[in-house]
Order: C-alpha cells, then structure tokens, then sequence
C-alpha cells in the first residue's frame, strides 16, 4: 500500500460503536462475506480489506481459481485477445490484502442466523453479506434449449470454457455455412454485448470464412449503440450480417440442438453455429437467500442494501437498482460505494455521498471502436441517471482507434481495481 | 481509507442521505395532467399519430420526426436548425409552444407551473427509452449541484474524501500510474492537475469521458482530488 496511512482503527471502531451503535457483534473484529468473486465482488472484497486496514474480516468465496472476464471475450472471438490475457487469479487478494478466499460455491444462507453454508459444508458467520454472484439463465426461456444444450449451442454469456467452445465452432464451420444468434431480452448483461458479439464473429468470420452468413433472431426492437454498430456492418461487414427483429417475428424462436436447426416465426433454418443467449435473471444464491422479487434483487440506491433484509447487500447483474446496465464497470461502481457504507456502519468510519459512473466500450472492427457512458446518483427511489454520452455515427478513423486505445487501458485499469 | 471520526450530529447529517439527484416530477400525477394532451396525442403500447404526433420515444427524438405525421412548416424548419426534444426543450414548448416554434400547429396555451410540467414530463418519460436497457438514454434525473452541507465541506480537504472520489478514476488511470491507453495522473503537480480538470469541467478541452466525470465534480472535490493523487507513489 503506497499511501502512508494513519492508523484510525482502534479508537474509530470504538468510537464508533458509542457513537452510532453499529453492530459490533460479540468478540473480535466484525465479519464480512463476500459470494462471488467477479467485477462486484472481488472489487468489494479488495475495498473493503484496503481500507479497514484489517479492522474487518474479509472472506471471498468463489469456486473457480481463475476469474475469466466476460469483458473483452468478444475481442478474444475476433482475434484481438489471446484467451489467457482474461484469466486473472485471487492470489494477491489473498497474499496482499488479507483476504481469506476459499474456493468453494454457496448453497446456503440462513438469514436469522446470520451464516452462509457451502457445498464443501462449511459454515460461514457474518455481520454484513454481499452477494454479487452474477447472472443465470431462466428456465423455458428459448424453447428447445436448456442448460445441457449449452455444449451443442453455447451461450458465452459466462467466462472461460463457453467462449473457448463458441470460438472453435465457428472456426470449424464449413465455408459459406451460417451463424445463428439468438439475443435476449431485456434486462440482460452488457446491454451492447450481444452486438459486439455480432461484430467479432464477422471479423473472424470475413478472414477465414468471407461466403458465410449471420443471423441474429432479436426480441428487441431497439438496442445499446444501434447507429453505431448498424453503420459499421454497412460499412465493414458488408451484406453479411441479417438481423430479424419483433416486427419480423425475431421474438418467435426455437431451437432444435439434436438437428441444429433454429425456427424464426415458423421458418426452419439450418445452421452450423447457434449462439443461444437466453433472458437472464439473478445468479441462484440471490434467490436462495430470499432476496429476489421476480428476477431480480431490489437494493437500495445508497449502499446497494437489499430492500429484504438490510444486512445483506447485492451488487452487479443481480441487482435491481434502476438506470445503470448490467456492466462490469457498474457493478465495480456499485462495490465501491457499497464498501464505504458497510465500513460506516460497521466501524463508524465516514459515509460519503453514493457516486456511480458507468462505461462500454465496444469494438466493431480493427481500431474501430466506440463507447456508450453515464454519470449516476442515488436517490430514495433508484439509482437515477443523471448525464450520458455516446460516440457519434462518422466519427473519424483516429477517434476511433483512440477510442480502442482507451478501452484496453480501462481493461488494464478495472482488472487492477479488481484485484489489486 | 483513513477514517476520522466526526461528532454524532456531523455523522448523521452527512449520513442522511445527500440528495444528489432529484428525480423531478412525479409520473402519476403526470398521468392525471397528461388529459390536457391525450386529446390530441397518443402515447403507450400501439400509440398512433392522431390530431397531434405519438409522443412514444420523444426523449432524444428529433423535432418533426416521425413519417406520416404532417408537421408545419416551422417544426420542420426548427428540426433543420437542430431541435431535439430533451427535457429543456419539451419543458420550454410545454410551457409555451410559441418560445421555440412561433408558427407550430400545436393548438395549446402551455402549462405555466413548473411542477406541472415536470410532472407531465416524467410521465413522458415512461414511454422512451430505458437507461438501464440502452444506457446511452436520456437522463430519468437532474443532478443537483453538489451543494454540499458545510459540515461535509470541513472534511473535503480530507484525503480520506479525496481517496474516496478517486475510487471513481481508478477504474481506468491505474493507481500504478501504468498508462496502458489511458494517461497517468498520478504525482502530478497540484495545479497542473486542477487546471486540467477544470478545462475538461468547463469544455475547453473536450473528450466526452472526461467532460462528463469533471463536469460533476465542484472546485472543492477537484481539489481534493488533486491532494489526494499528488500523494500517491
Ligand atoms: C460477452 C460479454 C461482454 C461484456 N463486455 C463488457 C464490457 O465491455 N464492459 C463491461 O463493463 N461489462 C461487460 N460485460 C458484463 C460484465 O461481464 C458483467 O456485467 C459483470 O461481470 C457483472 O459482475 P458481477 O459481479 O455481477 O458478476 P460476475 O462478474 O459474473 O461474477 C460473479 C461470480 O460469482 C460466482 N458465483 C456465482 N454463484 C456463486 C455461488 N453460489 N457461490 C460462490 N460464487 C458464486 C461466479 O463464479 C462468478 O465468478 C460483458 C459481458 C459479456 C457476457
Ligand atoms: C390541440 C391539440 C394539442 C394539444 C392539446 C397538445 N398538442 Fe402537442 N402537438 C399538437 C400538434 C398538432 C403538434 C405538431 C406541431 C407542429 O407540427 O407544429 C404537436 C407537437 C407536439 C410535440 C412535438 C412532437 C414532434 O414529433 O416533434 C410535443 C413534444 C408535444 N406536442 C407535446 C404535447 C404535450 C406534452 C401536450 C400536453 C401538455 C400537448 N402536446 C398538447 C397538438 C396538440
Ligand atoms: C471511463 C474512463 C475514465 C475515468 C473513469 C476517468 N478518466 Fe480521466 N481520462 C480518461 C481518458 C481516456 C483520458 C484522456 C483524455 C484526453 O485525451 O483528453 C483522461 C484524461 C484525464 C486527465 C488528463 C491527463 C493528461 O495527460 O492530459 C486527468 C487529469 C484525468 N483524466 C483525471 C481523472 C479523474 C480525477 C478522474 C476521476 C474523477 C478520472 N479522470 C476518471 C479516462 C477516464
């Protein structure tokens, strides 16, 4: 830790305790466990150890020992990344901040006692919970396709081996053979994802394989950047790419895995790649814990509490916050305010206003890349959006390779945020 | 963080939650307004142009936009020069048709209170685009200048706030002060940082990240930021 900090610990958590009355449960220090060690968690986990300088006890808990980012696998699809470059580990988390990480899922959470189990049987005590365990897929939500398909129609919605398994079927389609999308609904994550997805798959695709055709089968009629991307396939992508919306019965799919074929408002198609992107909702755990109402996990905008039970935060996709998408820049926002309110109330350190921000990069084709951002406040009722900006359509070709320049040093910038 | 502790009655006042934003009007009692307008214009699932145009997705739109809807002359003429419908523009032509089309057909003698207005315009708002879905949308919120309490603006000069508003920038300038893409700044000489943020806060230097994150910040905030990066190694 670069900064020369003075060490307030001792006297604030006392302090604090008369002050405030925080909840300071029995003996030793106040405990915080963390579910999920994505853009929200590992964030929260590494802010949170960073700035109690030990006066809290961290627990990460993860199953896997390698983070791979969703955020810029698309780039990994179009060539620009090598797979490796998304992996990052706990091991400074651990090493240099303290963090006790145990590589292990959560099956349980008992909310009157205040613990959290885990497949291996351990059970975990807390005073304050955060859970930011990402997204998972509804059920029934594409006919013909549940999770057991996702090897014959991968979704690569998750990171790691899903984006390796995309890449290499559409490496292996035959020439001038067809890749299918099947895009979600909203609310989904990384509201341009899908459409940078879309982008990538046509670089590759118009390197190795210039005769093939993409289909995208969209419920949606409007998305994230549409000017955007609609201007660069025109221009760099030229005829390959076709886009069924709801007018053209895009939200009337069905997947057939066993025959690989896709039915778009009753008309089969073939295809050699179906990518199923189904609608999603809050990872598992957040339902488990009993805090979901419908799909989602409805927080308060100024801690990220959920409005169920207060000692409990939840951060990133699984949250119902308002205005911001469903982003790893968001959820890494969303952790940092959330990490000074939980001090606050557990050792009586300072709160400041809640403050939140949110950028997406995407890029379309070799240094053409753009950008959607938005500035946030906290209000009673949500997390309301205050300012936005996006690129704009024509921009010259040196913005936008500087525009890319950016998005890898943010890449470098959030994963360091992340951890550490 | 370093933590300072601030009498109870400081503590509650800057815990209470700061209003940052105010979400303007109240949609509901928009609704029960929006019968000055339903007359003529439809809006909501299957909304069509009647006497006046459908106002569905009219955050953004451009003035005189939609195909099929005869428009007069002096809308499309302010549609030429520019007009976007933002919350500025639909609060001044709401208030009075005539401050930004003189000739426009819409019939209306304006809504002269400005709760009304904001009221009527957050039910509009409803009927465009979601942020949360298309993030580029425009704004459901009006920052507040953050006219912070004095109590907080004691502590402002605390690198404890400083370090807290940097958390905001660390997402892309590394700590590290790596500059992979995105430029360090860190150890900068104080004002050479706050006259760079102000140029980016007052549009002198433009760069639509920057422009935004500075444009949110107060003198106050921008100095602690100053502090807080010029300490770090
Ligand atoms: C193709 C694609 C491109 C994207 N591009 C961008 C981009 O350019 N910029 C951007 O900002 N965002 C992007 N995103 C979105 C971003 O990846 C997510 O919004 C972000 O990761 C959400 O963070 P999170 O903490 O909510 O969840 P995640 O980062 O998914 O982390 C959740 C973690 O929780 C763990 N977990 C789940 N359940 C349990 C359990 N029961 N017990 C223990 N651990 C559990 C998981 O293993 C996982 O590691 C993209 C997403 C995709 C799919
Ligand atoms: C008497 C009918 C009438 C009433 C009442 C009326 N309008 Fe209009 N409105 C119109 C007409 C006609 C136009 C097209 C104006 C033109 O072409 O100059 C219009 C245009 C508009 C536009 C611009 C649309 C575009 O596509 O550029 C907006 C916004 C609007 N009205 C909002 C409102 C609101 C909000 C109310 C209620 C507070 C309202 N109007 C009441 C008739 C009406
Ligand atoms: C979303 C990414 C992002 C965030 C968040 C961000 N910046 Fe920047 N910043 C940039 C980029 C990109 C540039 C280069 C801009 C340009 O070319 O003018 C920049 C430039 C700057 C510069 C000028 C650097 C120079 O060499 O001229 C300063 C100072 C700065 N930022 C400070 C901040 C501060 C302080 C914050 C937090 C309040 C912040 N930035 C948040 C991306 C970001």
């Amino acid at each position: 830790m670069p900064l020369n900090r003075r060490a307030f610990i001792g006297t604030a958590a006392a302090a604090g305790a008369a002050l405030a009355a925080p909840m300071v449960r029995a003996q030793g220090r106040p405990r915080v466990v963390v579910v999920g060690g994505g853009a929200g968690g590992a964030t929260v986990a590494r802010y949170l150890a960073r700035d109690s300088e030990g006066a809290v006890e961290v627990t990460l808990v993860e199953p896997s020992r390698s983070y791979y980012t969703c955020f810029f696998s698309n780039l990994y699809i179009g060539g620009f990344r090598e797979i490796d470059s998304l992996a990052h580990s706990y091991g400074t988390l651990a090493s240099d901040y303290g963090i006790n990480v145990i590589h292990d899922w959560a099956v349980g959470v008992d909310r009157d006692a205040r613990t959290v189990t885990l497949a291996g049987g351990a059970v975990l005590p807390y005073d304050r919970l955060v859970l930011s365990p990402g997204i998972d897929f509804v059920d029934g939500a594409v006919p013909g396709w549940d999770v057991s398909a996702q090897n014959a129609m991968p979704h690569a919605y998750k990171g790691g081996s899903q984006t390796e398994l995309l890449k290499a079927q559409i490496e292996a389609m035959p020439e001038g053979g067809t890749f299918a999308m099947v895009a979600p609904p909203n609310p989904f994550r990384c509201p341009p994802g899908p459409y940078e997805r879309i982008s990538m798959v046509a670089h590759l695709l118009s390197r190795i394989n210039p005769t093939a055709k993409i289909l995208v089968a969209d419920p949606k009629e409007n998305f994230s950047k549409q000017g955007l991307f609609e201007e660069g396939w025109e221009r760099h992508y030229a005829g390959m790419i076709t886009r069924i919306g709801p007018d053209f019965g895009g939200a009337d799919v069905e997947v057939n895995p066993a025959e690989m074929t896709v039915t778009i408002d009753g008309v089969v198609e073939n295809v050699d790649v179906c990518n199923v992107i189904p609608a999603m909702k809050a990872g598992r755990i957040a339902d488990i814990a009993g805090v979901t109402e419908g799909n989602w996990a409805p927080v308060n905008a100024f801690d990220l509490s959920s409005r169920i039970d207060e000692t409990i935060h939840v951060l990133g996709d699984s949250a119902a916050q308002g205005d911001m998408p469903k982003s790893g820049f968001a959820a890494n926002s969303q952790a940092k305010v959330c990490s000074n309110a939980i001090l606050g109330a557990l050792t009586g350190s300072t709160v400041f206003p809640a403050r939140f921000t949110n950028t997406c990069w995407s890029l379309i084709s070799t240094d053409d890349g753009v950008k959607v951002g938005a500035a946030y406040e906290a209000t009673e009722e949500k997390i309301a959006s205050t300012d936005s900006f996006i690129s704009q359509t024509g921009e010259s070709d040196d913005l936008r390779a500087a525009t890319y320049r950016e998005s890898i040093g943010w890449y470098d910038g959030i994963t360091t945020d992340m951890f550490g | 963080m370093i933590r300072r502790l601030l009498p109870a009655a400081v503590l509650a006042a800057c815990l209470a939650p700061s209003a940052g934003a105010e979400v303007g009007g109240d949609p509901d009692r928009g609704q029960e307004l929006y019968v000055y307008c339903s007359g003529c214009h439809q809006v909501g699932r299957g909304a069509e142009n009647g006497i006046g145009p459908h106002l569905n997705n009219i955050f953004d739109r451009g003035a005189a936009a939609l195909d099929g809807f005869r428009y007069s002359d002096d809308l499309q003429r302010a549609a030429r020069n520019g007009l976007i419908w933002d919350y500025d523009n639909l609060d001044a032509y709401i208030e009075n048709p005539q401050i930004l089309v003189s000739g426009t057909r819409m019939s209306f003698d304006g809504f002269e209170d400005q709760q009304d207005r904001d009221d009527v315009i957050a039910y509009l708002r409803r009927y465009s685009a979601d942020p949360s879905n298309i993030p580029e949308a425009a704004p459901t919120a009006r920052a507040l200048d953050h006219g912070v309490a004095p109590e907080v603006l004691a502590i402002v000069g605390d690198p404890a706030y400083g370090e807290f508003l940097a958390s905001e920038c660390t997402s892309c300038h590394q700590a590290s002060g790596t500059d992979s893409g995105i430029p360090s700044i860190t150890n900068w000489p104080v004002d050479t940082f706050v006259i760079a943020m102000h140029a980016y806060k007052n549009g002198r230097r433009t760069h639509q990240v920057m422009n935004m994150m500075a444009g949110r910040l107060s003198d106050e905030e921008i100095a602690a930021l100053a502090a807080y990066f010029a300490t770090i190694e």
